[in-house]
């Protein structure tokens, strides 16, 4: 670590080929880690879901309703312990440009069964009583700067129509990957402006045991079969997953282009360090009749390597990791829970190396063989 | 006085490696560039080719999709009976009151759990024709009053028992497949078209979702609109079909395009960087030819102008060969969600002589930009201290 300053040095003569160097690394990792977030956060989406809970929707799609006489021959289910159900609604608020998840849900029973949104006491107890409040998650308040007590209106795309609720309460999820900008109201306002059909867009289900999951799901199944609706019952995480799985092979899109990302930075990383090292090649000469070795002369070329791209690397992860915390960035409520994980940063550092070794490696292998007195010459 | 080019192509092959680096880095960003939105540009191009321009969609007021609409039957009997509806060569109007729902399939190849919602489309006799550039591929259309359904061409291959002679199953009963349908590329060609009566009974009851019909006169959009829109029997939104699902394509096409425009200006100023470094290497070593250059007489100018040229040179290169990388994507078949259907859509890379175009110039920019300080210097460049 003695010739740790020469490295310092060596890398200080160009000062501005080193800055540069150092931020095409930084936005590659930054890059890179954008992108495998973009992965992870689909990814975790899907493994989301509470064994204990199941979902009953329709067999024949997700867009087609199951009777609201349901909930009782399910909540009679053994094993089942708690009955809930939600109903998409589909409804815009303003221009319609900014997306976000409106349901029609059963309140008591859905905030009963999902601890993970939390909701004040007072708030909670406020929306429960009063049929045309909504809830609405934090993050809501600043994308349409919505307060508690005002009135908001959505218009109907589903069902038509200007529907009006006031805001009573704010959750915040407990678990990133649950959306904080859905607005939950009651399924019973819904029911009564459109003249009671009786639907349900899917049932949840909370069951005592979740070993028994797979059986319980049979049996709902079974019971539904000949009825003029049939169920499709699984657990919530397989339910989670069916929308994960819609955006298609994501993880390949992304991973070709990091990939790209990469191996574009390699080149330029590898081009400057030859550069250096053929600048220098008179230096080195001196440095080895003056008695350094073949091996000190490669470590010291690939450790000023390393400082580029580790700290490159540094900043671009770290600056992605921090950057997205910051913005508290979910991609309009697409990615809900996007956070840079700890695997991507330990992942961003191996390709670090990685791009050491492959950017240091030739010009290193030059420097430890170059021949004395050739190199001499050719320097004067 | 112009510094020949042929002085910056030699420069260029005196410094092969340094030169290709640069180049190559280029070259990924340019196909990236080209890559994406070939992405992007197939997606929109899909959506852009369903609708025609000769045709009306009527949904239910207040509804943005098809899905969301919903229409009864005498609200379609009074549509179907506007005396705007263009005449076919049999003699009956040319419109398609139809059923339109999401059905999951999983993709083939996969695990049971990937679903993907696929349309199924019930549709009048007319609709083939109302759809001008629909295609019977193979089989034949499906006969009214059976359990017959026709597949779009994208769908064979990307879910099981779709090809023709299959039975499909779905909505609790068997389908046969008579036929496999082209539709010039759009998105019609991602679903399953039936007849809307056999439909209806096994999905959403009595009920349509749109009716599409044929203008007599296209010009006429505007007075048809105004008259079905305020007609007091009807509650319903009248689209242009053309501009209908252009507007379905808006919300994942921009989402895309802002992507790969991140993506890619993110790339492109790493990519900047390494031609920064390879010029400012490139006048530090030739100094003396530079100084030298000046002592001639060649004017600051031209020698500004001759390293911009080289800069630009190795990005053309680049843009090229990321040109020809990009390429090979074109006319590869993906599939995703639209979510402004929230149905499946499948379409292929579209690259266009103007994007590859934009690719280029993309890279002379680059090229210019990396190229601009080290030229500069170069042209600065005091000759005496140079010479010494």
């Amino acid at each position: 670590m003695k010739f740790f300053p020469l490295v310092l040095a060596n890398l200080g003569r160009h000062r501005l080929r080193t800055l540069l160097t150092v931020a095409s690394v930084a936005l590659a990792l930054f890059l890179f880690a954008s992108l495998r977030t973009v992965v992870t956060t689909l990814a975790s989406a899907a493994q989301f879901g509470s064994a204990r809970r199941l979902v009953t929707q329709n067999a024949t799609g997700i867009v087609f309703p199951l009777p609201l006489s349901y909930a009782n021959r399910l909540q009679s289910v053994k094993g089942v312990k708690a009955v809930s159900y939600a109903n998409w609604f589909g409804g815009r608020y303003g221009d319609g440009k900014r997306f976000f998840a409106n349901f029609a849900v059963d309140a008591k029973s859905y905030l009963a069964m999902y601890p993970e949104m939390v909701v004040p006491q007072d708030q909670k107890e406020a929306f429960l009583r009063e049929r045309s409040s909504a809830l609405i998650g934090r993050r809501l308040l600043d994308v349409f700067g919505w307060r508690v007590g005002q009135n908001v209106t959505l218009q109907g795309t589903i069902f038509p129509g200007d529907w009006t609720f006031t805001v009573r309460g704010v959750y915040t999820p407990t678990d990133a990957v649950i959306n904080d900008d859905m607005l939950l109201f009651h399924h019973e306002y819904l029911e009564e402006r459109i003249g009671r059909p009786g639907i349900a867009g899917w049932y949840v289900l909370e069951i005592e045991n979740a070993d028994d999951a797979p059986s319980i799901a049979k049996t709902i199944d079974q019971q539904f079969k000949n009825s003029s609706a049939p169920t499709k019952t699984g657990t919530e995480q397989a339910f989670n997953a069916s929308f994960s799985t819609m955006w298609g092979n994501v993880s390949l899109l992304m991973g070709t282009i990091g990939m790209a990302v990469v191996f574009a930075i390699l080149l330029v990383t590898a081009n400057a360090m030859m550069m250096s090292a053929r600048e220098r090649m008179g230096e080195i000469a001196v440095l080895k009749t003056i008695g350094f070795t073949d091996r000190t002369l490669f470590a010291l070329v690939m450790l000023e390597t390393g400082v580029i791209t580790l700290v490159g690397a540094a900043i671009g992860l770290g600056g992605a990791k921090i950057l997205y915390r910051a913005t508290n960035f979910n991609a309009a409520g697409f990615l809900p829970g996007f956070d840079v994980t700890t695997s991507t940063l330990l992942l961003g550092a191996s390709i670090a190396l990685l791009l050491m070794v492959a950017s240091g490696l030739v010009p290193a292998l030059r420097a430890a063989r170059l021949p004395v007195v050739q190199a001499l010459r050719r320097a004067e | 006085m112009k510094i020949p080019l042929s002085y910056n192509a030699r420069s260029l092959l005196q410094r092969p490696a340094s030169t290709v680096l640069t180049a190559l880095g280029i070259a990924l960003v340019v196909a990236v560039f080209i890559g994406m939105l070939a992405l992007a540009n197939g997606f929109r191009a899909a959506l852009t080719r369903t609708g025609s321009d000769l045709n009306v969609l009527v949904l239910r007021r207040g509804a943005d999709a098809e899905l969301s609409s919903g229409l009864d039957r005498q609200s379609t009997d009074i549509l179907g009976s506007s005396p705007h509806i263009a005449t076919g060569a049999d003699g009956k109007p040319m419109v398609s009151p139809e059923v339109y729902v999401l059905i999951p399939l999983p993709r083939a190849g996969q695990d049971t759990t990937a679903l993907a919602n696929v349309v199924v489309r019930g549709v009048s006799a007319a609709a083939w024709n109302v759809r001008s550039n629909l295609h019977i591929d193979e089989g034949r259309k499906p006969e009214s009053g059976k359990a017959e359904i026709c597949v779009g061409k994208k769908m064979a291959g990307r879910f099981d028992h779709t090809a023709v002679g299959d039975k499909l199953h779905f909505a609790g009963r068997d389908w046969n497949v008579v036929c496999r349908f082209s539709a010039g590329g759009s998105a019609f060609e991602s679903e399953i078209w039936g007849e809307n009566e056999q439909f209806m009974p096994v999905f959403r009851g009595e009920a349509f979702q749109s009716v599409t019909f044929r203008l007599k006169d296209p010009a006429a959009f505007e007075e048809v609109k105004r008259s079905l829109e305020a007609d007091r029997r009807l509650t319903v939104d009248v689209h242009r079909e053309s501009e209908f699902y252009t507007q379905q394509s808006q919300l994942l096409g921009r989402i895309l395009q802002i992507l790969a425009l991140m993506i890619t200006s993110i790339m492109a100023i790493g990519a900047i960087f390494g031609a920064i470094n390879t010029m400012y290497a490139a006048v530090a070593s030739r100094s003396h030819e530079i100084a030298v250059l000046l002592t001639l007489g060649f004017h600051p100018r031209s020698v500004l102008a001759s390293f911009l040229v080289e800069s630009a040179l190795i990005a053309i290169v680049g843009g090229v060969i990321g040109a020809l990388l990009a390429l090979p994507v074109n006319g590869i078949v993906t599939s995703t969600t639209n979510w402004a259907s929230f149905s499946e859509i499948a379409f292929s890379f579209r690259i266009t002589p103007a994007l590859l175009l934009a690719g280029l110039v993309f890279a002379i920019v680059m090229g210019l930009v990396g190229g601009f300080f080290p030229a500069w210097r170069a042209a600065r460049m005091q000759v005496v201290q140079a010479l010494r």
